[in-house]
């Protein structure tokens, strides 16, 4: 299992052709309280860089943009439920949805935990 | 990922109230508004600071906000109150001493140039306008009452508004008279030894005080109402959310030069001595207008909304009468979470025919039609201390 991340704060946990998608806890912090998710609906067709889901803190909205394309196979409907989860789990539980990886290329661009690391320094 | 609005710019040129050392030193977020370097929140977050605030109490910076003193020429109070009368709707005469209103000023055409609080402070009036509108106030009054006032900007002021059902437990241990205020009772108060000038008033539906004190002393004022656990310094993110909630107008936004005070359902605040028949009917900017409103309604009304789901509605989001219509007779001017309500909340303008509570409205959101049951305001129950 590896995990990628974007420039824009999203992580990838990278499990066969399957990529769970969920924001880092450094976007977390800089959302602030979230209060409010929306997610992509299960068998939409996303492409890279396309607005996926909705993140809603008390004061702003912001977009998760798609950081690969694929179709979306799950979502998370608990984070639905509890947007909460981000500010406390974002690593983790705070999962936003799955996508089957439609080109492994795009995978490419992305950022290894180091690289990461050193773009929110 | 980024935010659609509010990305902070760095502080270049950005004016500081006199409590800025004091926002960096308290974890606080700082962004640019209304010209200033101002926190939108700190360390503890929008959510537990608008709840601390209806819990307990919280401290907020206000001072890039704009005080004005209005001294007549005559040294007669009513001569200024009679010539402040010339630019807003409301009865300035009958603003006892100690007392102080709600008003707007109105242009020719009927809009609101600014909403502003008047006080009565026994020889002069004191009155508190919006940060962004405060050149173009102090303009307006020089050009229409240098005649009668003298205007006087007191920019050497701060401004801390401390609100919540704590705020006059947590006053009293440094004002004595504080909890003999009832509110909109405003004056010279000492708060610690400090000559400031006191309201029982505020921006977020809770009981609460707003205090003038000279700049040199508003750290050292604002650092011991802030000791101990009752009061939490709360950014503007709180603010907004709890002005939302209590169903306070935002300037700018929920009102501005294009809406008259009918059309933002401010009525209320215009007494029956300046409407038709009264003792001094009309008089100021556009008041044919504003009366005749006042006696046939206006078009268009500020209502409140409430999302039925749980996806807030912002500001700017078009309304439409139902699920499909294409034509769209109103938008939401303001709309968040109500962190209080546990609910998005929103307020709008509405055709007067489509305006009444319980009537179901749909938002256009992200290629969605949402529905909004118009409701009364405020959203919670206000706390005041009549």
């Amino acid at each position: 299992m590896t995990t990628l991340y974007t420039a824009d704060h999203e992580w990838l946990r990278i499990e066969g052709d399957v990529a769970t998608i969920g924001v880092t806890d450094y976007a977390q912090s800089q959302l602030g309280d979230v209060v409010f998710v929306e997610l992509p609906k299960v068998g939409r067709s996303l492409k890279k860089a396309e607005a996926a889901a909705v993140v809603e803190s008390v004061k702003a909205a912001s977009d998760v943009y798609a950081p690969i394309s694929g179709e979306v196979t799950e979502a998370n409907d608990a984070l639905s439920a509890e947007p909460a989860l981000i500010n406390s789990d974002a690593a983790g539980k705070a999962w936003f949805f799955k996508l089957r990886i439609a080109d492994k290329s795009e995978l490419g661009g992305l950022m290894d935990e180091a690289a990461y690391q050193k773009h929110i320094a | 990922m980024l935010a659609r609005e509010h990305q902070p710019s760095p502080p270049s040129g950005l004016n500081r109230t006199p409590l800025h050392a004091l926002h960096l030193a308290s974890g606080g977020k700082m962004v640019p508004f209304a010209g200033y370097d101002m926190p939108v929140q700190y360390g503890t977050g929008v959510l537990r600071e608008h709840l601390h605030t209806r819990a307990c109490a919280g401290l907020f910076d206000v001072s890039h906000m704009g005080q004005i003193a209005l001294r007549p020429k005559s040294g007669k109070l009513e001569d200024a109150a009679l010539a402040l009368e010339r630019l807003v709707p409301q009865d300035i005469l009958a603003v006892a001493p100690g007392r102080q209103r709600y008003a707007q000023f109105t242009s020719e055409s009927g809009g609101i140039l600014d909403d502003l609080m008047v006080a009565n402070f026994g020889d002069h009036l004191f009155l508190v306008v919006n940060a962004a509108c405060k050149a173009a106030d102090e303009a307006h009054l020089r050009a229409h009452l240098s005649d009668v006032c003298v205007i006087e900007p007191l920019p050497d002021r701060a401004l801390i508004a401390l609100q919540g059902p704590k705020a006059e437990s947590v006053l009293t241990k440094f004002c004595a008279d504080a909890p003999a205020m009832r509110f909109m009772d405003a004056g010279p108060r000492r708060v610690g030894g400090i000559e400031c000038f006191v309201s029982r008033s505020g921006y977020t539906g809770e009981d609460g005080f707003e205090i003038s004190v000279p700049a040199e002393a508003a750290e050292r004022l604002a650092k011991q109402l802030l000791d101990g656990t009752d009061v939490l310094p709360v950014g503007l993110g709180a603010r907004d959310s709890l002005r939302l909630e209590a169903g306070l107008c935002l300037y700018g936004h929920d009102i501005d030069a294009s809406t008259t005070p009918v059309e933002g359902a401010l009525e209320w605040s215009i007494q029956k001595s300046r409407r038709r028949g009264g003792a001094r009917a009309g008089g100021f900017g556009g008041a044919d207008l504003i009366l005749a409103q006042l006696e046939q309604g206006a078009p268009r009304r500020r209502v409140g909304l409430r999302p039925e789901g749980r996806a807030p509605v912002r500001e700017g989001a078009p309304l439409f009468a139902d699920a499909d219509s294409s034509e769209q007779i109103g938008a939401v001017t303001s709309g968040g979470f109500g962190p209080s309500l546990n609910a998005p909340v929103a307020m709008g303008y509405l055709p007067a025919p489509r305006a009444a509570p319980g009537g179901l409205v749909f938002a256009e959101l992200r290629g969605q039609r949402l529905p909004l049951r118009i409701s009364p305001m405020p959203f919670i129950p206000n706390t005041y201390k009549r």
